[in-house]
């Protein structure tokens, strides 16, 4: 199988401080991939580095596009890059309100990124965004309604669905279940999971929470002071972890 | 039978008839001649001339007087013929060193070379009318000191300056200044074209914003570092003689506000500026302009930039008052066409919601 | 040239005109790409106009004849002020003709009667930026004009589809010139929209106070904005006019007393005159 995303000694420094240093990984399609590690540990800025959200320092990322196989995202001309981004990735926020254009309504946040990639046909759009909004199990009697009065949940769900309407081959999550009650955090987890393996979505989540990652993840990367300090199968790293660190954080978040 | 409305033209003359009538107002009273504005409302004059952009003090009496003492009006009348004027160059940078100061004061030190020099201002009056003024025949007199104050007078940013605890202000060589009247504004803005804009822009709006940055709205820690008043000779430098010749001279206002920067990665914490210049003796405009050009550069110093006076396409777009006042006045025009858009279009969906409700109304009785 | 005191021909020096040229000169070669130039400060107030008079001075020649319309009729007052400017800096002839002039300088709306090659349309233009109620960043709207990124656009067409059952954007009705570029048409209503697209006349448009620039070369595709299955659709009338009775030019709603009357009559003036004088009538006229 083709690697679907290859990483090489990516570095992304501010000034003399360091946000991520020496990351490398490949990713294949339909893989999910955790990161975890505490605030601060520089998973966030990897994430956006490797979102073509913040540019990195030095390494490069080579994505797998349809036409043209693996290629350097940023040799891309910028235009190429933002349509890569609005068609074969997706991003869902930590905060929901980063996501979702919150002033209209959660039909055109479904079908924003069909217009933006050419679709004129009103009613089309709008079955499309009936269907995924009964595939993140919200209420199409809701489509006309805007965000800022769906619940938590709803939001993100909403913001998964607004990604996964051009068919993204990969999807960014920073967060996704956090800040979010613990039985709600439960069924998103769950809708995340069915999508992902129905859809064979490639994922790259970062997270604090080893009880996502468990859930979610086929692989794991330990993230300390910019550094990856643990990479392996994620039963593996959470049953069995070698580097302090990572013991550490197995012991002190995972009550058994 | 309807006929469509004439007579525009008739109308407009008249109401310019009635206005020059009014203008003048009772003619019994005699009229305000321009020495009379430019000598006793100085102040206005001064602000028209630097929010007019344009040094001509008899002028900017002339637009006070023609404006009925409208200021933004006068403003408006002064910009419009300075565009009409024809371009011999740009004289050279102002050195405010050699200024024949005539008020200087500085908020960081109780002492200093030049020493603290009150100067007219109104800052230590008592704010009681002052019923005597009524009459018209005063004629206050202030006592001379002994001996003229010393040229040269350090800037307070100078002697900072020595101590390496302030950022340095050097010219960009490699690059011409701005200029506003000539090109568009683009973002992002130079810091050149900033004050420009903002020695420009509308005293007002700089005092709210310079005032909210103070309140909260990005925080930049102020101090009043030193503000001047006095007089300052122009030169120029004609292309057929090839060096500097004393053209004028012109009153200005300077003030540097002293900013604190709590340092980066890469710099140590220091002192950073915050600049305004006006011409005439416009203390108020000069010190919010400094307040918002600092607050302007967050983004360059690596500061959050998220409040209004922190937001350059925020701040620029709307500090000119001949602009602000003519898009918000625009609404006085004709938009009978758009209206009848409106009109139209808000009927039909009065009458889609009246169909649907009917509709509904079939429904549920058809379901009873 | 009869033209005012101490000022050139037409106002404007001709440095600035030759700067305002070059800028036109750009907007015709890329249609419907705003143009930033430096707008100078016009003895009227901003947001009256001034881009346009900027545009008409800089093109403006002695042989030419003008006409100036706001709301379609000539003798509104801006309009007539506009006409005056010109009267009294350059001295050339004006008309209320549409067929007569080689410029026609207009504040919403163009007129009914065809125009033809070699004349010149001028729009006087308050916001240039088609996208500004989406997004009030300057540099951000410019990098979505650059990458062609409309979906926004259209997320806004779905919305009113969605709320109000139809398109719901009345007047200054965004069109995509050339395939290419979306534009703002100026406050023009919609109705309108129809009579840019591959007009024989060139058509510039000027927004002083935001100081921009842009056009539509004669001959050039004009599309409004629409979907596939909500087609863009111009205003319609129940009423004819009740002057000429003509019932496809746009109307102006007159209220004739203050318990509901009304009564529909041409907005373009000249229109209106010619359809009477060759002796076509409404209802208020045979009555």
């Amino acid at each position: 199988m083709n690697k679907l995303l290859q990483v090489t000694d990516l570095s992304k420094n501010y000034g003399s401080r360091i946000g991520c240093e020496g990351v490398a990984f490949d990713l294949y399609p339909g893989e999910v991939l955790g990161i975890v590690g505490e605030s601060g540990s520089g998973k966030t800025t990897l994430l956006r580095c490797l979102s073509a959200q913040l540019e990195p320092s030095a390494g490069r990322i080579a994505y797998d596009m349809r036409t043209q196989g693996l290629t350097d995202i940023w040799s891309l001309s910028e235009p190429e890059r933002r349509m890569l981004m609005r068609t074969d990735w997706g991003i869902v926020h930590q905060n929901a309100r980063d996501g979702l254009r919150m002033e209209v309504s959660a039909g055109a946040n479904v079908g924003e990124r069909l217009m933006a990639v050419g679709a004129r046909h009103y009613g089309n759009i709008r079955t499309e965004a009936e269907d995924w909004l009964t595939k993140v199990e919200i209420d199409t009697g809701r489509i006309d309604d805007l965000p800022a009065t769906f619940s938590g949940g709803m939001q993100q769900r909403l913001q998964i669905a607004r990604n996964l309407v051009t068919q993204p081959r990969l999807v960014f999550m920073d967060e996704p279940t956090s800040g979010l009650d613990v039985s709600v955090q439960a069924r998103l987890l769950d809708l995340i999971r069915t999508l992902v393996n129905r859809l064979g979505i490639a994922c790259v989540i970062v997270t604090h929470d080893l009880g996502v990652v468990r859930l979610l993840a086929h692989r794991l990367m330990v993230m300390r002071r910019g550094r990856v300090v643990e990479h392996g199968l994620t039963d593996q790293v959470l049953d069995d972890p070698q580097h302090p660190y990572t013991q550490l954080l197995v012991s002190s978040i995972l009550p058994v | 039978m309807y006929v469509a409305v004439k007579g525009g033209e008739r109308a407009i003359e008249n109401s310019r008839r009635l206005l020059a009538e009014e203008r003048r107002g009772d003619t019994s009273v005699p009229e305000v001649t321009l020495a009379q504005i430019d000598e006793q409302l100085s102040l206005a004059v001064d602000r028209v001339m630097t929010e007019g952009s344009l040094y001509d003090r008899e002028l900017a009496a002339l637009a006070v007087k023609q404006a009925r003492g409208d200021l933004i009006e006068a403003i408006f009348l002064l910009r419009a013929y300075r565009t009409t004027l024809p371009r011999f160059g740009y004289a050279e940078p102002l050195d405010t060193v050699a200024m024949q100061v005539r008020r200087r004061i500085s908020a960081t030190y109780k002492d200093l070379p030049g020493g603290q020099v009150l100067g007219p201002t109104f800052d230590y009056t008592l704010r009681l009318l002052d019923f005597d003024l009524a009459a018209a025949d005063n004629a206050p007199e202030a006592e001379a000191a002994d001996a003229p104050l010393e040229g040269g007078m350090p800037r307070v940013t100078d002697i900072l300056g020595h101590g390496g605890l302030i950022e340095p202000e050097e010219p960009r060589d490699e690059q011409e200044v701005g200029d506003l009247t000539r090109d568009p504004l683009r973002f992002p803005a130079e810091r050149d074209v900033r004050l420009q804009s903002l020695a420009r822009g509308d005293e007002g709006f700089l005092l709210s914003l310079g005032y909210s940055t103070q309140r909260g709205y990005g925080k930049n820690h102020p101090f009043a570092g030193e503000i001047r008043l006095g007089e300052l000779a122009v030169e120029f430098v004609p292309e057929e003689l090839g060096f500097p010749i004393e053209i004028g001279e012109i009153t200005v206002t300077e003030c540097q506000m002293v900013n604190q920067f709590q340092g980066s990665a890469t710099e140590p914490a220091k002192f950073t500026r915050g600049y305004g210049l006006t011409f005439g003796h416009c203390e108020r405009k000069a010190m919010a302009m400094a307040l918002v050009d600092r607050s302007l550069r967050a983004e360059e110093l690596g500061e959050q930039a998220k409040a209004p006076a922190q937001d350059q396409e925020f701040v620029l777009y709307h500090a000119d008052n001949v602009e602000a006042s003519g898009f918000t006045q625009h609404l006085k025009l004709p938009h009978y066409v758009d209206f009848q858009a409106e009109l139209v279009m808000v009927r039909r969906m009065r009458e889609t919601a009246a169909n649907n409700a009917a509709r509904n109304d079939d429904f549920e009785e058809a379901a009873d | 040239m009869s033209t005012a005191q101490g000022y050139n021909f037409a106002y404007l020096d001709e440095q600035t005109k030759r700067m305002i040229r070059r800028a036109i000169l750009k907007a015709v070669a890329i249609p419907g790409y705003q143009v930033p130039f430096g707008s100078r400060e016009m003895p009227l107030p901003y947001g009256w106009g001034t881009g346009g008079i900027q545009v008409t001075a800089a093109i403006l020649g002695p042989d030419d004849t003008l006409k100036v319309i706001d709301q379609g009729a000539d003798d509104t007052t801006n309009a007539v002020n506009i006409r005056s400017f010109f009267q009294k800096t350059a001295g050339m002839a004006t008309t209320d003709r549409t067929r007569e002039a080689s410029i026609i300088q207009t504040r919403h709306r163009i007129p009914e009667t065809p125009l033809v090659e070699g004349q010149i349309m001028v729009y006087q233009v308050p916001i240039p930026e088609p996208l500004r109620w989406l997004e009030p960043r300057e540099g951000e709207t410019r990098k979505m004009h650059g990458l062609a990124e409309y979906g926004v656009m259209q997320v806004k067409l779905y919305e009113d589809i969605a709320h109000y059952g139809h398109i719901s954007t009345a007047y200054d009705y965004p069109v995509r010139v050339n395939g290419r570029y979306v534009m703002s048409p100026s406050p023009i209503p919609k109705f309108d929209n129809p009579k840019m697209d591959n007009s024989p006349a060139l058509q510039l448009f000027g927004a002083g106070r935001e100081k921009r620039i842009y056009a539509i070369p004669p001959y050039t595709r004009v599309e409004s904005l629409d979907f596939e299955d909500h087609p863009f659709q111009i205003e319609s009338w129940d009423q004819a006019c009740a002057i000429c009775g003509s019932a496809d030019s746009y109307l102006d709603e007159i209220v004739t007393d203050d318990k509901g009357g009304r009564m529909f009559v041409c907005s373009d003036t000249d229109y209106c005159g010619e359809r009477v004088a060759a002796g076509h009538t409404g209802e208020e006229q045979a009555a």
